[in-house]
């Protein structure tokens, strides 16, 4: 059997954990992010500032480049805690755009966007595209060479979170065939090149994007010979931090759901006990915990070649499972008021089906882990 | 505990490991239970006796309990180590399961300087065998609701009533009883004291009752008369439930200070993984087939989760939002997935699903279906699944009581 993976806790992790579970506490009641969901730009820009204050922002960001030299071991809990209060705001989006330019940026590329991305400037990744699967090389967006040397870009791209305020986007394409990366800024778009999408989770500002039109000096591709190892840490890393924020959410949904058992009068008795909700929830805390071990065997192990990609995926689909069922019945055992808008169940709920439908669902994991496994 | 110096317990791994190698005898021509509660005939009990008894004299049972009392006086780490040794060379289990792991810890904890100096030392050697008398016929989940009646006279009590599932009922040199000493108390729980009580003792009948799987492995105990010490009391009169409830800590894991070594050697995802491995249907390798591999997917993970829980709990920041949840939830997740999986080792072998133990053309001999009913012994037994969800409800998630 290959190595699946390990537990491993690192000191700044637990700092970083202390830290984020206060100031996401503090930052992002239910409150706030009702309101937030319902204002234009989706997330509050003091937070935002203050992230690039902390630090977070450069986490995973090498220290000759601006940022604090950990990994993604470290930024993990640091999403945890933000799916844990639902908090809105590009943090994720960057954090992934940064990877890619560390995978895959030229010198000069990193020299230029990685500093700025550390200090607060605001990234993402346009790789998604409707009716492929979710495999890193599922691209059929193209870039054109033209007599000048520069760079036609084809074809439209979805779910780019946070576009709007982005100042780069990288996007994946085919050039010649072969998969490749490319750097835009807002200055390269046309207009109407981004129509922002209505998506199940109101807490994210997403976009589609129409790369037709859009024309690239030469110097925008990323290193063609690291391309395709990046697209696949890339992949990786979206569905580490996804799952971080699905273990977060499934987390707070239980003891949503709990407060709720606990207090609500039926039939002369508080509902939390009879066994009809008392099993289930038990049910869905021991996914939880489940879930959180493997995301935190992954953290742990993620750059380790072979079973970094075993205990992501297996942190993917374990969080995907955990948050849809914690979630499905935290709606269901609000009764009555689960059905309504004003009962945060739905908030989970939707959170959890708009990460399995990003990166891949716990279906499409588990049939690559047969092919790892097997 | 004294500091561990890493050569040492380097050194001393090393030692295990060979002794393992050396002494461990996989075929002994009839066979082997895979747990304590199987042990049917007494071929196999003096087998797992003997095993115990040599196991213990080599320094690789009880290493970390107190020297005064027959361990070996050592860090815990030198016994993880020393099982460690033990599950890699496949050794045999331990067979006083209920001397080593509930009744050695609670006396440890809980019992008197005679009771340790008198008992401890005969459970590690495998000299007394322990057995356990909480589940009444009337009453298995509802402990606290046991007849079974202890009336003091002079130096002892009078036991009447009846016990069952007694595992290793028919071998057993003491009992760890719960009994009632006080039938008018407000509180059930309030009337029950817990006693050693000797098994050898005129009044003490015991009959063997015959498991689904077909073999004896537990009895039912009637006492009649029988008479237990009063020095044999663990707690005060009276305080018997609390002790019980220490007692199921131990025996579901919730608790450590065990004296090392394994029980049972249930199949675990590996096994079932290598028997999905080497299976065919149709000519084509079961694993070919997208539902099948996707089920195995959902063990490996399932299992995995289970030992990172396990690695998790040694990582106080990563428990700290509910530092017992894994501890107490840990018997019902681990017997649950036991369970289904054995179920799934059954399904894999496809027609030979259905044969069973000595059809010379049943997979492994039968293996994966005994492995299966027997399976409901851990998600039955130390508190029925459905109760185990209870104390999580309860006790980890602060729902109010069922």
């Amino acid at each position: 059997m290959k190595d699946l993976g390990r537990i491993g806790f690192t000191e700044d992790q637990a700092t970083l954990l202390d830290v984020a579970t206060d100031f996401c506490l503090r930052r992002s009641p239910v409150a706030t992010v009702r309101r937030l969901m319902e204002a234009e730009a989706g997330h509050d820009p003091a937070v935002w500032a203050e992230l690039g204050d902390l630090g977070w922002l450069g986490v995973a960001i090498p220290e000759a480049y601006g940022g604090s030299g950990l990994g993604l071991a470290e930024v993990v809990p640091l999403v945890e805690q933000m799916g844990r209060r639902l908090m809105a705001g590009p943090f994720v989006s960057t954090t992934l755009a940064a990877q890619a330019l560390i995978a895959a940026g030229t010198e000069d590329q990193k020299r230029e966007a990685l500093p700025r991305i550390a200090a607060g400037e605001a990234a993402t990744l346009a790789l998604a595209e409707l009716d492929t699967d979710w495999e890193p090389d599922a691209i059929a967006c193209t870039a054109t060479r033209q007599a000048d040397g520069r760079l036609a870009l084809s074809g439209r791209k979805v779910l780019v979170t946070d576009a709007s305020e982005a100042r780069r986007i990288i996007a994946s394409v085919r050039i010649d065939g072969t998969p490749a990366l490319v750097l835009l800024t807002p200055d390269d778009l046309p207009a109407g090149a981004l129509r922002q999408e209505t998506v199940i989770d109101g807490t994210r500002r997403s976009f589609g994007l129409t790369l037709d039109g859009i024309v690239l000096d030469a110097d925008r591709r990323f290193d063609p010979n690291r391309t395709v190892a990046a697209l696949e840490h890339v992949h990786l890393a979206a569905n580490l931090l996804a799952a971080a924020d699905m273990v977060g959410g499934t987390q707070a949904c239980i003891d949503y759901t709990l407060d709720y058992l606990r207090t609500r009068n039926q039939f002369g008795k508080v509902i939390g006990s009879y066994q009809a909700l008392k099993h289930p929830i038990v049910d869905a805390y021991t996914r939880y915990e489940q879930a959180r071990s493997h995301l935190y065997s992954a953290a742990h192990c993620f750059n380790e070649q072979g079973t970094g990609e075993i205990a992501v995926r297996m942190a993917k689909a374990s969080a995907d499972v955990a948050y849809s069922f914690a979630a499905d019945r935290a709606i269901q055992f609000h009764g009555g008021f689960g059905f309504t808008w004003d009962c945060d169940a739905q908030l989970y709920r939707r959170r959890a089906i708009w990460h399995a439908a990003q990166f891949g669902d716990a279906a499409f994991h588990r049939k690559k882990l047969a092919r790892l496994l097997f | 505990m004294s500091t561990v110096d890493p050569k040492d317990l380097a050194d001393f791994s090393e030692q295990a490991d060979a002794w393992f190698a050396e002494n461990v005898e996989r075929d002994p021509g009839f066979m082997l239970p895979l747990t304590f509660m199987e042990v049917g005939t007494d071929t196999q009990f003096n087998f797992l006796r003997d095993w115990q008894n040599k196991v213990w004299e080599a320094g690789y049972l009880g290493a970390a309990w107190p020297k005064a009392y027959g361990g070996g006086g050592l860090p815990q780490a030198f016994q993880i180590a020393a099982t460690r040794a033990m599950r890699k060379r496949q050794g045999p289990i331990m067979l006083n399961a209920i001397g080593l792991n509930w009744a050695g810890p609670l006396l440890l904890e809980m019992g008197t300087e005679a009771q340790k100096q008198a008992h401890l030392k005969g459970i590690l050697s495998a000299e007394d065998i322990w057995c356990q008398g909480f589940s009444e016929p009337g009453h298995g989940s509802d402990l606290g609701s046991a007849q079974t009646r202890a009336v003091r006279d002079g130096d002892h009590y009078v036991v009447n009533g009846s016990k069952i599932w007694t595992t290793l009922g028919r071998y057993a040199k003491y009992m760890i009883l719960l009994a009632r000493t006080d039938p008018s108390t407000e509180r059930k729980y309030d009337g029950l004291s817990f006693f050693l009580m000797p098994m050898k003792a005129p009044g003490i009948e015991t009959v063997p009752i015959r498991k689904l799987t077909g073999e004896h492995g537990f009895t039912q105990t009637f006492f009649t008369d029988a008479k237990a010490p009063a020095d044999g009391l663990v707690g005060p009169e009276g305080g018997g439930w609390k002790v019980a409830m220490r007692t199921l800590e131990y025996e579901r894991g919730a608790r450590g200070g065990q004296a090392g070594g394994y029980v049972s050697v249930g199949a675990n995802a590996f096994d079932v993984f290598a028997l999905a491995q080497r299976t065919k249907r149709g000519g084509q390798p079961v694993l070919e087939d997208p539902l099948v591999a996707d089920e195995m997917v959902g063990f490996l993970m399932e299992i995995q989760a289970l030992t990172l829980n396990g690695q998790r709990t040694q990582v106080p920041e990563l428990i700290a939002d509910r530092p017992q949840g894994i501890p107490l939830a840990s018997k019902l997740m681990g017997t649950e997935m036991s369970r289904r999986l054995n179920d799934f080792a059954v399904r894999l072998t496809g027609v030979r699903g259905a044969y069973y133990v000595d059809e010379p053309e049943a997979a492994d001999n039968g293996l994966w279906a005994r492995n299966y009913l027997n399976a409901f012994s851990a998600t039955i037994g130390g508190g029925t699944s459905q109760i185990q969800a209870n104390i999580v409800g309860e006790h980890v998630l602060g729902l109010p009581k069922s």
